[in-house]
């Protein structure tokens, strides 16, 4: 049994499963939620399963169709794509649960369908080894979270999603075009080859900067942000809450993919414009953060900063820095699923999300605040939040490399970010002029935030393991600062 | 200069003349046409390296590239085209509202 087990190809399951669960959904609409819930079950037992086979056997390589490189696709699971499956699967699981009770019987049976397929799209991509592969995957989530945004429907929200297609389709467009300079250069598109064959040519420049550009626009990163806030606040919770959460850190895992294994040759120069656009990031979004008057736009003008702080890691280039970015991305996930998701539990319950009119939100809704409050805490960086392992390993690796001025940064950003948090939780506290009509909040609602907020917390406490699952034939040990 | 060259040439051409496009006009219907183009110009790209020796027969694998790429695009314009239509019917316009500064 256990043999069999070991030699299953977990790799294609944990893209096969919630694909067949997605057509289920389409299939049989009215049994949508029931049958969305178990493909979330199964997919995420199908990551755990592999999580164990890449712990017990290291690394994992399967050739789809036994075709193998160069002419196949292969799939290949190591320590960092198996930490990012399972950080999706956490949260994908708590944003499952939360769908069941947040949506009505006839949007359920589309929400099911393309959440699902954006779930399957993101696995893909995360187990992709070759470039080419990587841009299917990248599309495929696009167009599926560009539908998500238009599911909330009215003028807002279809024009958000509107402009995210076009920027989404321009971006992966910049990164074919390098791919297709990658590929006449060296004859191949996996990464492993590319790695190997890899010479400073002038193609390669140009690949590197017109990749870049396109995933650095898809990750919104400052000054190519400006499509972020109006699609994830317009679209409904548990949707922002897997943009935020999810979505913009696949082009980031790809950015981050590419610039440890084929461009060790870019350098420095092009690492610190990246650590200066995200420290521009982290202060305008938190400054942006603080002006604004609608919790949910608070929230996704948050993520801007938030995204900034990963960017933090290239100009420093060490195997600590990229952990500590790694780090970061994933307690920000946690983290902000949950605030998304409190977010959503206020807007249900007072009907609107001013943050001025909050209105005693924690006497009415405890749990949710409460989440709110504690993930709040992972995005300052308190400790023991995950938040603080990440910054205090990003905080290291520049003050161990001399450029101190980074660490200004990482100071500042938490200041702002404890403000915004703050100004939120004490409207909350204070009783507003208007009063509103209350609905109820189903109780998985407010528990998953809760849930998904503590476990952004408890990752401070539990770092060692994720941090030892990066080593397993990961490219993260080396970088070019040493 | 070979035509393999001249080919990638214009398809960057197409590229840029599309992505020029996509910023210039308002119209959405220009703006997915211009996207169309730039993907024309990538595919161009991808097929005219693809024949890298003179004479010798092309490599198959970017043309299995584009095939992708073409199934790609064409699931992408009819999302665009749909809500392009949702977006005319919501606001009564088919172009996107300024960036508003608050």
């Amino acid at each position: 049994m256990l043999a069999g087990l070991a030699d299953t190809p977990w790799s294609v399951l944990v893209i096969l499963w919630p694909l067949v669960g997605a057509l289920a959904c389409f299939l049989w609409p009215r049994h949508a939620n029931p049958l969305g819930l178990l493909a979330a079950l199964g997919s995420v037992a199908c990551v755990a399963t592999l999580a164990w086979q890449v712990v017990e056997q290291g690394a994992q390589r399967h050739a789809v169709g036994g075709w193998g490189a160069p002419l196949g696709i292969d799939l290949y699971a190591d320590g960092l794509s198996l930490l990012m499956l399972v950080m999706t699967a956490m949260v994908g699981l708590g944003i499952s649960i939360y769908s069941s009770g947040y949506f009505d019987r006839k949007t359920a049976a589309v929400f099911w369908p393309l959440w699902l397929f954006l779930w399957t799209a993101l696995n893909a991509l995360l187990l992709s080894a070759d470039i080419f592969n990587l841009y299917v995957t990248l599309e495929l989530l696009g167009l599926a979270a560009v539908a998500l945004v238009a599911l909330a429907g009215g003028a807002n929200a279809l024009t958000a999603a509107m402009r995210y297609l076009l920027v989404s389709l321009l971006g992966s467009l910049c990164y074919l075009l390098g791919v297709a300079l990658l590929y006449h250069s060296f004859g191949s598109v996996d990464i492993a080859i590319l790695a190997q064959r890899v010479e400073p040519l002038p193609s390669v420049w140009a690949a590197t900067g017109l990749m870049s550009a396109g995933l650095l626009l898809k990750t919104a990163l400052f000054p190519l942000h400006f499509w972020l806030p109006p699609a994830h606040a317009s679209a409904p919770a548990p949707v922002s809450a897997m943009l935020s959460a999810l979505v913009v850190m696949a082009s980031f895992y790809i950015l981050l993919r590419l610039w440890l294994e084929i461009f060790p040759l870019s350098g420095a120069a092009l690492g610190q414009l990246l650590g200066l656009l995200g420290a521009a990031a982290v202060l305008w979004g938190g400054i942006q953060a603080l002006r604004q008057t609608r919790l949910k736009l608070l929230i996704a003008y948050s993520t801007v900063a938030q995204l900034g702080y990963l960017f933090l890691a290239f100009p420093l280039g060490t195997s600590f820095a990229w952990k500590g970015a790694l780090y970061l991305l994933l307690s920000h996930a946690l983290a902000k699923a949950a605030m998304f998701m409190a977010a959503g539990n206020i807007l249900r319950f007072g009907g609107h999300d001013r943050i001025a009119d909050l209105d005693r939100v924690v006497q009415r809704l405890p749990l949710t605040l409460t989440a709110f409050s504690l993930a709040g805490i992972s995005l300052m960086g308190l400790p023991p939040s995950g938040g603080f392992i990440g910054k205090w390993l990003l905080l290291d690796a520049a003050l161990y490399s001399g450029q101190w001025w980074w660490a200004l940064i990482l100071i500042t950003g938490g200041l702002l970010t404890a403000a915004y948090v703050f100004k939120v939780v004490g409207y909350a506290f204070t009783p507003a002029e208007v009063s509103h009509e209350a609905r109820t909040v189903p109780a998985r609602m407010e528990w998953t935030a809760l849930l998904l907020a503590l476990a952004a917390v408890l990752l401070g406490l539990f770092a060692l393991w994720p941090l030892t699952l990066l080593d397993i034939g990961s490219p993260l040990a080396g970088g070019y600062a040493g | 200069m070979n035509s393999g060259l001249l080919y990638a040439l214009t398809g960057v051409g197409l590229f840029t003349l599309g992505l020029n496009a996509l910023i210039m006009h308002a119209h959405l219907l220009r703006k997915i046409l211009a996207i169309n183009v730039m993907g024309s110009g990538v595919f161009l790209v991808l097929v005219a390296l693809g024949g890298r020796v003179p004479g010798a027969s092309p490599d198959p694998v970017p043309h299995a590239m584009v095939i992708t790429g073409i199934v790609v695009a064409v699931s992408a314009t009819a999302l665009a085209l749909a809500l392009m239509l949702r977006v005319r019917a919501a606001t009564g316009k088919p172009r996107l509202p300024e960036e508003r500064q608050e």
